[in-house]
């Protein structure tokens, strides 16, 4: 049987300390309550301490539960949220593209659709807030799939439906295209989904540079492609968006 | 590659607008398809001298404002390939509303700060004004009744309040301004030859002007005591009142104004009859366009100019006003604590199907349009065990959905024209389930535009039709966008019913303060 790694634990049992009782102690008190080494106990909370879970009193120089630690217990990114940051930038995506913008987040192993902007046409449309599409054949799918591992292992999970001739239904061949989208930042879908339609995606990432969610441009395959397949102006486009978002969701600059 | 790379902005030539708000100054730079090309933005400071007193610092917003076009030029100038500043045809004007200076047109300083449109210090002034006839006084010639935020009192009170100014303006050697004609009167030159200007919509905001010769009254001025020597001229919404240099543009033609929420009813291109727009923010702001005659409001609404192009009719509009609708959300995240940031209340409120039988009406600060009724204050009624904190969030957007319907019906009332689909703006439009909610209770559809900046847009528009870089409104009308279109999908007898529930909650909020209260 595998042993537990000691200073692992020893780490947890001083968040378990901070986290009950007093929430503010000091040094000594940290070591004594543990049966600790001073110099031991300084290690572990300095470690705490850069990874943001522990933070010390400028002028007592007590220790306390870090920001970080509260964020990763209330980790997940409202989709209200993502939806209020992205609105200028999808708004601008659908203009300059000519084609309709989505936002889509992983949900119940699927892409839920938590905005979508008209194609800036004269054309009926209908909001499709809410819908659902597939994780496999869409480009915001595979996007979601290729960077969210949680999203990686729910299609891993299920069945890759044939829903077009052009579908992608091996998990070897899926595998290489997913590689495919990480590699290059992008995931398209050349009407694996709908016949006669195509689409191409980015990852939105969040201030911990997590991947919370894909955006990207969905149409006509003759407007979307040419010979070389996506046209290489959508692509910029899309991830010009898509780094705009994030970067209003505090991701920092890439 | 067979695609040539075209640059995510547009080219030129542009247009530029001013927006002159309350608690910032932005200029924009737009492309012929009225898209974003560079914007730059600065806020100014809040002068709160006293409780109910509200203030600014022109000359600040006056620096902030040459700051702001320098710093929209030198953007434009880095994003786009051979920029430079004479590619900006134009400049349009949009401002805060109501916010009233008084300046030395000899030294250009001015002679006291800003009253902003919120300060309320003249408030027995209205009252003393309004006589035995009430509040009501002025509202046939001006379309306003006698409130604290408009500009005319405020001008009075200045002229009262600062040593030696009344003989000064009587001399000739002050002048008075809304915003736009502060900014106006600098960029084209200050005390070397500044245009001294106000547009329609601006001036409409007074209580001094006549809503159906578009001048100055002058008995009302004698009435509220404000000298016709320091009024500007008033010119319309889209003329060319003079040149810039200011921000490294080289003769560039000022060539708008319009108030803030007359300029979004511009940008969002209601120039039909009928055709109405609302703004989302804190408050809200509906206005709906009626055409050449100004139609007076027996349902508590406000007759304002919209705008007037040149030397076309002018277009008026009926104005209904919301104080509390992102307000709301805010007092809910900051107050209560039920959500982190305002965007979590359609999560909260998404839970659950309904509102359980809960209404929540906002009267903060008493019930506005079409109430008026100051002894009003906020209500959550139908309260039960069943009731939860996700049924409460859904009565919150529920009430600023059911607070549009009001000033709808009061439009229907005093105009007879229904409006049709209601165009939205504002921060508050990410909300999808409150885009959805209104269009249920307003049984219209509910449609957003591309361009979330409606009011730069329509401050551009105006500016670029007075020098002809559009031809008409209609190139305006090809321009426009929707982004999303929310269709109605409630059931009409749910819908009644709802309506019902909801006027009897409004109904539990009157006479809440004691006559002496309020």
């Amino acid at each position: 049987m595998p042993g537990s790694i000691q200073s692992l634990e020893r780490a947890a049992a001083v968040l378990r300390l901070l986290a009950g009782g007093e929430r503010r102690l000091g040094l000594s008190d940290v070591a004594s309550s543990l049966g600790l080494a001073k110099g031991t106990t300084h290690g572990i909370l300095r470690t705490l301490q850069q990874e943001g879970f522990v933070e010390q009193e400028p002028v007592s120089g007590k220790y306390q539960l870090g920001a970080e630690l509260l964020r990763l217990g209330n980790s997940y990114l409202d989709v209200h949220e993502l939806r209020a940051r992205a609105l200028v930038w999808t708004d601008d995506l659908a203009r300059s593209s000519g084609e309709a913008a989505y936002l889509g987040v992983l949900h119940q192993h699927g892409v839920l659709i938590v905005h979508h902007v008209f194609r800036p046409d004269d054309g009926r449309q209908v909001l499709e807030v809410g819908a659902m599409q597939p994780l496999h054949s869409t480009a915001l799918g595979k996007v979601l799939s290729a960077f969210d591992p949680v999203a990686h292992n729910e299609v891993a999970e299920g069945e890759l439906a044939a829903l077009t001739a052009r579908t992608v239904t091996g998990s070897a061949e899926f595998e290489s295209v997913l590689e495919l989208t990480r590699s290059r930042g992008w995931g398209s879908d050349l009407e694996e989904t709908w016949d006669g339609v195509a689409s191409v995606a980015a990852p939105v990432y969040d201030r911990r540079r997590m991947p919370v969610g894909a955006v990207g441009v969905t149409g006509a395959v003759e407007r979307l492609c040419d010979a070389d397949g996506i046209r290489s102006r959508l692509v910029a486009a899309v991830r010009d968006c898509a780094r705009a978002v994030s970067r209003d969701l505090g991701a920092g600059r890439f | 590659m067979t695609d040539t790379p075209t640059s995510s902005h547009g080219t030129g030539p542009f247009i530029a607008a001013i927006d002159q708000g309350t608690t910032s100054s932005r200029c924009i730079i737009f492309d012929r398809d009225g898209r974003i090309v560079a914007v730059d933005q600065k806020e100014h400071e809040q002068i709160f001298p006293k409780p109910g007193w509200v203030e600014h610092d022109a000359a600040e917003i006056w620096t902030n404002v040459q700051e702001v076009v320098a710093g929209a030029i030198t953007k434009a100038g880095q994003d786009i390939a051979g920029f430079t500043p004479a590619d900006v045809k134009a400049i349009g004007i949009t401002n805060q509303r109501e916010t009233t200076m008084l300046w030395d047109k000899n030294t250009g300083q001015p002679v006291h700060n800003a009253l902003v449109w919120q300060d309320t210090r003249t408030d027995a002034l209205c009252r003393e004004l309004g006589r035995n006839v009430g509040q009501d006084r002025f509202r046939r010639q001006t379309g306003l009744p006698l409130a604290s935020y408009f500009a005319g009192p405020k001008v009075r009170w200045l002229l009262d309040n600062v040593d030696g100014l009344r003989e000064r303006a009587e001399r000739g050697d002050i002048l008075f301004g809304t915003m736009d004609s502060w900014v106006i009167w600098n960029l084209t030159g200050g005390v070397d030859g500044g245009k001294h200007v106000t547009d329609v919509t601006n001036a409409s905001r007074t209580l001094l002007m006549d809503l159906k010769t578009l001048q100055w009254d002058p008995k009302i001025c004698d009435s509220i005591g404000v000298p016709m020597a320091v009024l500007p001229e008033i010119r319309s919404s889209s003329e060319v009142y003079g040149t810039t240099d200011v921000g490294g543009l080289d003769a560039v033609p000022v060539a708008s104004a319009l108030g803030d929420q007359q300029a979004a009813l511009f940008g969002q291109t209601c120039f039909a009859v009928g055709e109405a727009k609302s703004t989302y923010g804190t408050g809200t702001f509906m206005l709906m366009n009626t055409g050449e005659t100004p139609v007076n409001s027996y349902a508590g609404l406000i007759t304002t100019v919209g705008y007037r192009i040149g030397d076309a009719k002018p277009v008026y509009a009926l104005e209904g006003s919301i104080a509390v609708t992102g307000a709301l959300v805010q007092w809910m995240r900051d107050q209560m604590g039920l959500i982190s940031t305002a965007a979590e209340i359609e999560t909260l409120a998404s839970s659950v199907e309904d509102n359980g039988g809960a209404y929540f009406v906002p009267a903060f600060s008493g019930l506005f349009a079409p109430y008026w009724r100051s002894d009003a204050r906020g209500v959550i009624a139908g309260l039960t065990r069943y009731v939860t904190k996700a049924h409460i969030a859904r009565a919150v957007l529920e009430a600023t959905a059911w607070q549009t319907r009001e000033i709808a019906d009061a439009m229907f009332k005093d105009s007879s024209t229904e409006v049709t689909t209601l165009k939205v703006d504002g921060g508050m439009t990410s909300n999808n389930l409150l885009m959805q909610t209104l269009a249920d209770f307003l049984d219209v559809p509910v449609v957003r535009p591309m361009v979330a900046e409606t009011t730069c847009l329509g401050a551009a528009y105006a500016a670029g039709l007075a020098i002809g870089f559009w031809p008409d409104t209609d190139a305006l009308r090809a321009n426009w966008k929707r982004a999303a279109e929310w269709t109605p999908q409630m059931d009409a007898t749910e819908r009644d019913k709802e309506y019902k529930q909801w006027l009897k909650a409004v109904q539990a909020t009157m006479g809440w303060l004691d006559e002496e209260e309020s």
